[in-house]
């Protein structure tokens, strides 16, 4: 019989009150009788709604079928079968809108949480099992990989299994992109990425930093070197701003440059030689989770008071909700329908304000959403030493300006089929390269996409 | 890692490191920087490539002991090696139908400066140099900077040397001399390059100046080297780090520069600032 209950099994969280003073994960993971009663709740639907909502198809009923069963082991490579970043996807995936939102329990009460079984069984899998993947028998050909981050490294998992010989070429000096340098360490432990990386450098994967691809090495380069293909997973990292007057001000950051000093270069860490400001008061533009992972930094670095800044009303935030939910409960100030029109500095060129105008919603616009309007005359300052630009990224010039055959859009990105087929022979891209900047689930499935492409493509040469 | 090959002692604060990498040494161009860290758990420092052999496969950094990093960089030696080496980064310089260039070095920009009058040099154009120094025991690179060019002046503030007075007031005599530059170059502490600019702008002789602003990642992710040229905001890692100086907003650069002075006092390091 399954369990009934509407409800999920709670997950244990460290206390909002403690939890803002330190850069630990948030959520503490289920124990195995927790995770084994989740499990109990799926109905093992035999049309499987929730696989075809998850963009790398995990055999979802499958994995908890065997978690109800208390073979862990099993569940991990059911999981492993199709996604190379588990302990990834059960904690950064919008599983709300994904997965458990095609669960049949969601219908009445709350769907299976399918991301923290997906979690709970890669830790455990990390804790229980000393995992030696069998390498497989290299065929000899050559795939290069640019950007490590989820994209290329999901892409990179599917082609060393299937035998290829695979190189990614990281630009930072560190693996793995995004999750190393934007998503802070108390909502993905960067030792987890490390080991999930592990993982793959250990199935044969191998890793090149100190390579930005377009400058150290151009693609056509990566060819000469005797590779067969190139994917490109370069992400979209180039920080948009607002263009307003006092952005270039002491104490304007992008959220980017923010969150790698935090993360990447470990300003969180109090012996740390990376210098990071300390606030007071911080202003974080922006409704995404980029901005939610900003307010919450700044506030664990010891701000008195953090604001999000948001033009539309928070039923537009893009931010998911649990994150949401989470800078509320860590009391981060939220001021929705309020857009900045300048920042303020003193005589010495340091920010002491920011000043807002107030929004109302009108018509919708081209995305659906109500346009948000400025209300004449409620200009207002809000009093802050430091304010964070977190309202979006595009794809970094740097490849489009020396690949002039690689087709790109208007907005930078570049232009690939839906099996991630660029218009330059033998070079594939996908992730936020491709689309602009969304999520690491996404740009896992177009890694997983590309990578199939690429074997056919490879085999249709010989 | 990437071993180094050969260390000299410039003088008492400034060092030159020449070290295998010979990936950035193939691309290398005059103006262009690299991306170092030290170790494991070091910042990551740009510093701008004053030479590069492409034979050998090394690329040569000049730096001065500011900080934690650039410490701990200068107390290694030959057969040492770092962590990190990533380049090349940022535009080349380009010198396209320049026939007379005047290149102004200020203290260690001089080391910046070096590849520009070498290249320059090389291509036959007139390169007359004047690199300046607080005072003698500081002077870096004279030998080399007579190599490469048609007149070197170096100048020192106290006039230690024998010649005194700043290279914006050396250049005002040159100009005034009757020599016309298709281009001067200026390379040093932006206070320096502002006030070669406006020297400049008064016979309204184009001026390129390299520029240092603090960043992380030198590829266009950070944003943290904004620099407002011409009423524009741009990245100097992506979009420069040379820029037409007459347009350069250096109170703004100056500004930007001080960010983490504080930081410093407690730290003794500063992510990004030679």
């Amino acid at each position: 019989m399954p369990n009934m209950s509407p409800k999920k099994v709670p997950m244990p969280e460290q206390n909002p009150e403690i939890r803002r003073h330190n850069f630990d994960e948030v959520a503490l993971g289920y124990t195995e009788e927790m995770a084994k009663e989740e499990a109990e709740r799926c109905l093992n639907c035999k049309h499987r709604p929730c696989v075809s909502g998850c963009p790398v198809n995990v055999k979802i009923p499958d994995f908890i079928t065997l978690v109800a069963q208390g073979k862990f082991e099993e569940a991990y490579y059911k999981i492993t079968e199709t996604n190379s970043l588990p302990a990834v996807c059960g904690r950064v995936c919008p599983q709300e809108s994904q997965c458990e939102q095609k669960c049949v329990r969601g219908i009445k009460g709350e769907a299976v949480g399918i991301g923290r079984l997906e979690r709970f069984v890669a830790d455990w899998a990390m804790e229980h099992l000393d995992k030696k993947p069998e390498k497989v028998e290299s065929n000899g050909k050559k795939v290069a990989i640019i950007g490590s981050g989820p994209a290329g490294l999901s892409c990179a998992g599917d082609l060393v299994k299937l035998g290829y010989d695979v190189t990614i070429f990281e630009a930072f000096h560190t693996a793995g992109g995004v999750l190393v340098y934007g998503i802070p360490e108390f909502r993905l432990p960067k030792e987890l990425v490390q080991k999930e990386i592990d993982g793959l450098v250990a199935q044969g994967v191998k890793i090149r930093t100190n390579m930005v691809i377009g400058k150290t090495l151009t693609i056509d380069e990566i060819f000469e070197e005797g590779f067969s293909a190139v994917f490109i997973g370069s992400g979209a990292g180039l920080p948009s701003f607002m263009n307003i007057p006092g952005e270039n001000l002491n104490g304007v950051y992008s959220a980017n440059e923010y969150l790698t000093r935090i993360n990447l270069m470990k300003a969180y860490k109090e012996d740390s030689m990376t210098p990071i400001m300390k606030s007071r008061s911080v202003a974080v533009v922006g409704g995404g989770n980029v901005a939610m992972d900003a307010a919450r930094s700044a506030l664990r670095l010891g701000a008195d008071k953090v604001y999000i800044i948001y033009r539309r009303s928070e039923a537009e935030m893009p931010a998911r909700l649990e994150e949401v939910h989470h800078a509320k409960e860590e009391g981060i100030i939220f001021k929705v329908l309020t857009n900045p029109t300048r920042i303020l500095g003193d005589e010495k060129g340091w920010v002491k304000g920011i000043e807002c105008i107030t929004m109302e919603l009108g018509e919708p616009d081209a995305s659906g959403r109500r346009r948000p309007v400025p209300v004449a005359g409620s200009e207002h300052v809000v009093d802050v030493d430091t304010v964070i630009m977190a309202i979006g990224t595009s794809p970094n010039p740097l490849l489009r300006n020396t690949t002039p055959d690689l087709e790109t859009n208007k907005w930078g990105c570049i232009v690939a089929d839906e099996n991630g087929k660029t218009s330059k022979e033998g070079v594939f891209a996908g992730g936020d390269a491709v689309t602009g900047a969304a999520t690491v689930i996404l740009a896992m499935g177009a890694g997983k996409t590309a990578a199939k492409a690429i074997d056919e493509y490879i085999k249709s040469k010989e | 890692m990437y071993r180094i090959i050969r260390k000299e002692v410039l003088n008492p604060n400034v060092k030159l490191l020449e070290i295998e990498a010979p990936y950035v040494a193939r691309k290398a161009e005059p103006g262009q920087f690299i991306i170092l860290r030290v170790n494991e758990d070091g910042e990551r420092v740009p510093l701008t490539i004053a030479d590069f052999d492409r034979e050998k496969g090394t690329v040569t950094i000049i730096f001065q002991e500011v900080g934690a990093t650039t410490k701990m960089l200068g107390s290694l030696n030959a057969g040492d090696s770092i962590a990190d080496f990533a380049g090349p980064l940022g535009n080349a310089s380009h010198f396209e139908g320049v026939k007379k260039a005047a290149v102004i070095g200020g203290g260690l920009g001089t080391a910046i400066a070096y590849p520009q009058a070498k290249k320059l040099h090389s291509m036959g154009v007139e390169v007359h140099v004047i690199a300046g120094f607080r005072n003698k025991d500081l002077i870096i690179l004279e030998k080399e900077m007579a190599q490469v060019s048609d007149k070197l002046i170096v100048t020192t503030d106290d006039g230690s040397n024998g010649t005194k007075g700043f290279v914006s007031d050396i250049l005002k005599k040159l100009i005034e001399e009757g020599n016309t530059y298709d281009v001067v170059i200026a390379i040093g502490p932006p206070i320096m390059m502002k006030v070669v600019c406006d020297v400049t702008r008064a016979y309204n002789m184009k001026t390129i100046v390299s520029l240092n602003p603090i960043m992380i990642d030198g590829t266009g992710m950070c944003g943290g080297c904004r620099v407002t040229v011409g009423g524009q905001t741009k990245f100097a890692c992506v979009d420069g780090p040379d820029f037409d100086g007459h347009e350069v907003d250096f109170n703004e650069l100056m500004r930007r520069l001080s960010m983490y002075k504080d930081h410093e006092k407690d730290h003794i390091c500063r992510l990004g600032v030679q």
